[in-house]
């Protein structure tokens, strides 16, 4: 229980800092193209449910193990 | 001044829902608890909360009996789940059609002839059960979901052949929103030539998400059960657009799983089952992601109204509750965000499959 | 977690969902998106109306503007024409005028002339039937040699001759 919990943890944080990363590089891509705004987030949306999606993986073995 | 009024309005009426919520709550578990004085358990409650059941708790003690359908060695046997009496630990005993049933944590058994269950080694039930076709908690907001989207969408459609011209009440609301998925998610994904087609399973399923997200964000009956925080319900939507991907891939979908261009012979021996098993991963994620999505906010939520229980005083109410708002409104995004990221990834799936060429 | 009886979730997700589906794109998605379509090809279709309703009126400016360059012009070059032929029969006139001036002074010259002369040959037959006359009466009366008259005469003729010319 405990240990699914520090690697549930541990997924949080690896996706943390990927989304953070995905995040931060689309607010410089908009700042720079404001007018590609939309594409850009869509874009950022698609990278971030692929890094979430894995994320989850690691949540949902927690779950399933808790 | 008047949105500020509406705004402290609407916050208070979420607080009273919120209340309403802890109160069946704490109902519930002084329900499950009696008899003995075992200490709250808040996995227990949590995973009670988060799936699926025979029976539709409503508040208190009071909760809607749902017909149990089963597929038995002797055929068809349906009764109603009131009939275990809200037992879960395999002690009531029905009997039909010369059949005994007990239901142990939600699955229903055939009983031994003694009327009871047999534990294995890990104490699992070891008894065979009937297939169950049960109309659950689950299947019960699945319906109700459907015949919202029935009753919100075909009058919509009515009111369009009435009048020409803007659309006008619920379908000015509703427009946009069908909108979006044909602007922002199916032609940029699809491409124009060929959206058409699959419009109406990303509306689908865009619409029954997202109202599935949101039932389970009110708190009271009818309401209240979650279609997407169970893994069977994603499944099958995820399996549902695996098959749609996989029967409209054209030639050059197939030809870049087993023969990717530009890549050398050799290389192919470990591209292709890399390529095969990315068919089977994508929708697997989509599964997933929806799933987790909504199980993990329900979780915190539920987590966080825990904690007046764990800590025994009504003190920590108020910054439960404060928290609870807080991941009530972002479920709330959430909600709108994932029926959006799953309707997404579907549309790029299927683009993948029928786009002509790179 | 564990997942219980999922047969009875995926047998009814996947009834609901196909009828679902079914009955959503027959009577809400198909008329729904229909509507829309239409109604943006109708605006399309008036917008691109409106453009060639606005190129046609542009037009219809454009030939007005030349219909009425190419009628000033015309009316110009008309004027011209006009002030031209003045001009013509103006100067036509004038020399027509002088011609028959100069015709008619011509005429009276030649009349004149011709008067002259014959006033003159007149003046000379005359003159020379009155010289004869008062010969004869001077020859009758004092001349006995009638060549010595008749010299005389012609002597006094020939002074009579260039005092008239």
């Amino acid at each position: 229980m405990i240990l699914a919990g520090i690697g549930a943890g541990l997924a949080a944080i690896a996706a943390g800092i990927g989304i953070g990363k995905i995040g931060g590089s689309a607010m410089d891509a908009i700042a720079r193209q404001p007018e590609a705004a939309s594409k850009i987030q869509t874009a950022m949306i698609i990278a971030a449910a692929l890094i979430e999606g894995v994320a989850l993986f690691a949540v949902v073995v927690a779950l399933m193990k808790g | 001044m008047s949105i500020a009024r509406e705004s402290v309005k609407f916050i208070a009426f979420l607080t009273l829902l919120f209340s309403i919520s802890v109160f069946s709550q704490e109902h519930h578990n002084n329900h499950s608890e009696d008899g003995s004085e075992e200490a709250f358990d808040p996995t227990e409650v949590i995973m009670h909360h988060i799936s699926d059941s025979h029976d539709f708790h409503i508040a208190g003690n009071l909760s809607l009996p749902l017909p149990v359908i089963l597929w038995t060695d002797n055929g068809l046997v349906t009764f109603m789940s009131s009939e275990f009496h809200h037992d879960e630990a395999g002690e009531v005993v029905v009997d039909k059609k010369g059949m005994k049933f007990v239901r142990y944590h939600d699955e229903i058994y055939y009983a031994g002839a003694n009327g009871a269950l047999d534990f294995d080694a890990e104490h699992h039930p070891a008894n065979d059960r009937p297939l169950n076709f049960s109309i659950t908690k689950n299947v019960f907001t699945l319906f109700l979901a459907a015949a919202l989207m029935l009753l919100i969408f075909i009058p919509v459609a009515r009111s369009y052949k009435k009048h020409q011209g803007a659309p006008r009440g619920l379908a000015g609301f509703m427009e946009p929103l069908i909108l979006f998925v044909r602007n922002e998610i199916a032609i940029p994904n699809i491409g124009k030539k060929k959206y058409e087609r699959y419009m109406p399973y990303l509306l689908t399923v865009f619409f029954l998400i997202w109202l599935g997200n949101l039932f389970g964000l009110i708190p009271f009956f009818p309401f209240s059960g979650t279609l997407t925080n169970d893994i069977v319900f994603t499944g099958v939507l995820a399996v549902i657009t695996f098959l749609i991907t996989t029967f409209s891939g054209n030639k050059q979908y197939w030809g870049h799983i087993f023969a990717t261009p530009g890549v050398p012979k050799p290389l192919l021996l470990i591209m292709i089952p890399v390529e095969v098993l990315g068919m089977f991963t994508k929708p697997f994620a989509l599964m997933v992601r929806l799933f987790a999505n909504i199980t993990a906010g329900h979780i915190v939520i539920l987590s966080l109204f825990s904690l007046i229980f764990i800590f025994k005083t009504a003190a920590v109410a108020p910054v439960s509750i404060a928290f609870a708002l807080f991941m009530f409104v972002l479920e709330l995004l959430v909600a709108a965000l994932q029926a959006y990221v799953f309707t997404l990834l579907s549309a790029l799936f299927i683009g993948q499959a029928v786009e002509d060429h790179h | 977690m564990n997942i219980t009886h999922p047969e009875s979730l995926i047998f009814w997700t996947v009834l609901v969902f196909v009828i679902l589906l079914v009955l959503l794109r027959k009577y809400a998605w198909k008329p729904i998106l229909g509507a829309v379509k239409s109604r943006e090809t109708s605006i399309n279709d008036a917008l691109a109306a409106a453009e060639e309703a606005r190129k046609e009126m542009q037009n219809l400016k454009a030939d007005n503007e030349r219909i009425l360059k190419e009628a000033r012009a015309e009316r110009d070059s008309l004027l011209k024409e006009a002030r031209e032929m003045k001009e013509k029969i103006i100067a036509d006139a004038k020399e027509e005028a002088q011609e028959q001036g100069s015709k008619i002074i011509a005429q009276a010259k030649a009349a004149i002339e011709g008067e002259k002369r014959a006033a003159l040959a007149e003046l000379k037959n005359q003159v020379a039937s009155l010289s004869v006359e008062i010969a004869e009466k001077v020859v009758k009366q004092e001349f006995s040699d009638k060549d010595k008259q008749l010299e005389l005469v012609g002597n006094m003729l020939g002074e009579v001759d260039t005092t008239l010319n």
